[in-house]
């Protein structure tokens, strides 16, 4: 019955999705305006519908009903609770499923809340957005019904993959589908903007709280999904270039950049076709990644399923949604008026710059991600890995981030080079400080890159913090803290990643149970193996002992788990945090004479990496707060002046 | 007039950084991406002693050795036409095993051994590195087969 009225739900939204686009199209082609408040409640009751058919499937999920073919294949009775309700989107149809979900849901919100946008721009905007779910629905429906039925039921299901039984499964796919799915509405009002001619900077405030809430979820995402891969895969990596996490870290490099053009767009109303181009691109982003992940055309952890068939639609609902808006954008851009002018040396041409990189380290990425599909249709087998990825991307990233810190130091419109160079001294002499620093500490033992992550970190850091220089801290608005918190989150992020690979000391060692083995200043102990058993799984677990100098000791147990359903072992990883970096302990294989593979790595500030992409999304969430915050004062400011 | 000649410094600046982009990545692409060699591949087109590859086949079955200090292993990597020695130092994936499939991820010595720095195995039974697909061990094995990588 549950799983019926999911399918219904999903096909009453779908239906909800037609009539929006229909009053949509009558609204904007008849000149009614009015129809705007028609389509508010369908476009609300279609997101209500998505969500119920979700929570409909969590709770097939939950009860284990082995009947609906997407949990007998994907759950199984023993596993523990969490991952029943976590395991609905671990997988092909039920992350599909929540990808619907998020788009109605954001139609939704946009309906309810957005109240900056001109009638006749947000009218097209929730036409756009339901035309985009219709293609989604249906390819919920005809090509991915999460709600099939399977007769006979079978007597249990098959179980998750032991790799996504984890916390970081709750967490990791719902914070990243908001924003990937999130970016949906940057689309939207772009294609809104332009078929009513309203590209200016009115329509860039309104959408830019929009493309600011995605983006916070986005980042938060790949923050988690690094970390989860970090310390569940016991490599001891926190990015592999896989080719799904470049999926998701596309639509982020599109959407940081369209976060700034739009600002520029709002508050000098300059960069205005550009801007409509990154809320395209964008969402398009969104697309390629869900379609390399979803076509089963990647081999990955990531992809569930290899499936052609769904492969071409994905591809034709990329094809049909991306060709379009750029087709729109073609016909109308011509009728975008030209944007204010502004001087050689100012922010605008600063924000220019981050544009021009992010875009072209976006492209680089693309081209490395798509390029063995290529040449594959060529008949070569290629892969590109991490020597490609590292040496193209993080350069770039390094003179990025230099722009970064130079943003904000230069003046609005015009702005004389000599002053700029006169703020950026203070980072500079940082620099060269750093540059000494790190060469004396540790000259000949770290790469070129790693160096120069570590001295541009330091530099960057004083240099994000700049702007609140003289600056009376209790008035400054929220939005420059929130910029403030965000770009030294990026130095901090740096300054971890340079951290980790100038500086981690790596030991692998087979010890038999009661040696010692020292690394890094840490003393290890190697006390027993036990097996020992969870929910749904049995695990060899080495108990250890460890501490540093003269400190006291501390007890961890590496495991190495055997999972049954379905047959697969994972290694967990021991960490031990301290302030200044992490001690990571890996049980690996028995070897010969009752000896046991111990890998130890000690990685100085490694939890840097994390703590800045945190630092990012807050920063995000202090502009978002800010801009509402002024938005409230305004209303209340409105009422006592009426009173 | 100014206005127009600021517009034409920052365009040529965005060509010149795209222009630059491309020739990146066109070299970095030329130097990286034959990253994926099979063990006759590496025999037929050479590939010269530290570069950095990916070398995918089969572990050939008695050919894994454990060596003393119990974290090295010594294989033959197989694609049925071409065989290579290769070694590893670390801890293998669980299910790394004679007559299963792997990508190494390493360089040849000078002697003409793989130094493989890490490993892939599959993840679970479900996936298979792209690498290999269509390639398949020889002696029957239960463990590998053509249907690899396909949902059961």
């Amino acid at each position: 019955m549950i799983a019926e009225a999911g399918l219904a739900a999903l096909w009453l939204a779908a239906a909800l999705a037609l009539l929006q686009l229909a009053l949509a199209w009558f609204g904007l082609v008849g000149g009614k305006d009015d129809l705007l408040s028609a389509m508010r409640p369908v476009a609300v009751a279609q997101g209500m519908l998505t969500a119920a058919a979700f929570l409909l499937l969590i709770t097939l999920f939950v009860q284990s009903d082995m009947s609906v073919a997407l949990v007998a294949t994907n759950s199984h009775s023993m596993k523990p609770w969490l991952y029943k309700v976590a395991g609905t989107w671990g997988n092909h149809e039920g992350s599909m499923l929540l990808w619907v979900t998020v788009m109605g849901v954001a139609g939704a919100a946009v309906a309810l809340f957005e109240r900056a946008l001109r009638r006749d721009t947000h009218m097209a905007t929730l036409g756009a957005q339901a035309a985009i779910s219709l293609g989604f629905y249906a390819f919920l429906l005809f090509a991915s019904n999460p709600f099939a039925r399977l007769d006979p039921a079978p007597p249990d299901g098959q179980g998750l993959n032991p790799l996504l039984q984890d916390p970081g499964l709750a967490f990791h796919p719902p914070t990243l589908y908001i924003g990937y799915v999130g970016l949906s509405v940057a689309f939207s009002f772009a294609v809104g903007a332009l078929l009513t001619r309203r590209v200016d900077a009115a329509f860039a405030k309104a959408m830019r709280p929009w493309v600011l809430a995605a983006w916070i979820m986005l980042t938060l995402g790949i923050t988690a999904g690094s970390y989860w891969a970090y310390y569940e895969l016991g490599w001891g990596g926190w990015w592999f270039w896989d080719p799904v996490e470049n999926a998701s870290l596309m639509p982020w490099l599109a959407a940081t950049a369209l976060l700034h053009s739009a600002t520029v767009l709002a508050t000098r109303d300059a960069l205005r076709a550009w801007t409509i181009m990154l809320a395209v691109v964008a969402f398009s982003m969104s697309m390629v990644g869900t379609f390399l992940v979803r076509s089963g055309i990647l081999t990955s952890v990531h992809a569930f399923a290899v499936d052609p068939q769904r492969g071409t639609f994905i591809l034709g609902l990329l094809a049909l949604y991306i060709g379009g808006a750029l087709a729109l954008f073609g016909f109308r851009i011509g009728t975008v008026r030209e944007g204010a002018q502004f001087e050689l040396v100012s922010r605008e041409t600063m924000l220019v710059v981050n544009n021009l990189l992010l875009t072209v380290i976006l492209g680089l990425v693309l081209i490395g991600t798509l390029y063995p599909l290529m040449t594959e249709a060529f008949g070569h087998k290629v892969s590109v890995g991490p020597p490609y990825f590292d040496r193209i991307v993080g350069p770039i990233t390094l003179v990025l981030v230099i722009a970064m810190a130079g943003g904000p130091l230069t003046r609005w419109r015009k702005d004389r080079a000599k002053a700029v160079g006169g703020r950026m001294l203070i980072p500079a002499i940082i620099l060269l400080a750093a540059a000494i620093a790190v060469s004396a500490l540790a000259w000949g033992r770290i790469g070129v890159l790693p160096f120069l992550g570590l001295i541009i970190a330091a530099a960057v850091a004083v240099g994000s913090v700049a702007p609140l220089w003289k600056r009376n801290l209790r008035r400054t608005p929220l939005f420059t803290w929130g910029m403030v918190i965000a770009h030294l989150g990026c130095a901090v992020s740096l300054a971890g990643m340079a951290s980790d690979s100038a500086f981690t000391v790596e030991k692998l060692v087979a010890a038999k149970p009661g040696e010692t083995i020292s690394t890094a200043g840490w003393t290890l102990r190697f006390d027993r193996i036990v097996p020992v058993a969870g929910d749904n799984w049995t695990a060899l677990q080495g108990d250890m002992t460890v501490w540093r100098g003269n400190g006291a000791p501390i007890a961890i147990h590496p495991q190495s788990r055997f999972f049954t359903n379905p047959p697969t072992t994972t290694t967990e990883a021991a960490l031990l945090t301290r302030w200044n970096g992490q001690l990571y302990v890996v049980l690996g294989q028995e070897a010969e004479r009752g000896r046991w593979q111990l890998r130890i790595w000690w990685k100085p500030f490694v939890t840097l990496i994390w703590l800045g992409g945190i630092m990012i999304a807050l920063g995000g969430a202090l502009a978002l707060l800010g801009r509402e915050r002024r938005g409230w004062m305004m209303k209340i400011r409105k009422r006592s002046a009426l009173a | 007039m100014k206005a127009k000649h600021q517009r034409l410094i920052l365009a040529l600046v965005a060509l010149a950084a795209l222009i630059g982009a491309a020739l990146l990545a066109a070299s970095a692409l030329k130097d990286e991406a034959a990253y994926f060699y099979t063990p006759s591949d590496a025999k037929t087109k050479g590939v010269e002693p530290g570069k950095a590859i990916r070398l995918g086949g089969m572990v050939v079955k008695g050919s894994l050795h454990r060596a003393a200090d119990g974290v090295t292993v010594r294989f033959d990597v197989t694609d049925n036409k071409a065989t290579v020695p290769a070694t590893f130092t670390g801890i293998a994936p669980d299910l790394f095993r004679e007559g299963s499939g792997v990508v190494a991820e390493g360089a040849f010595d000078r002697s003409g051994t793989f130094v493989a720095t890490n490993l892939l195995a599959k993840h679970d039974e479900r996936y298979m590195p792209r690498e290999l697909e269509g390639m398949t061990y020889n002696e029957t094995t239960h463990e590998m087969g053509p249907e690899m990588g396909k949902e059961k």
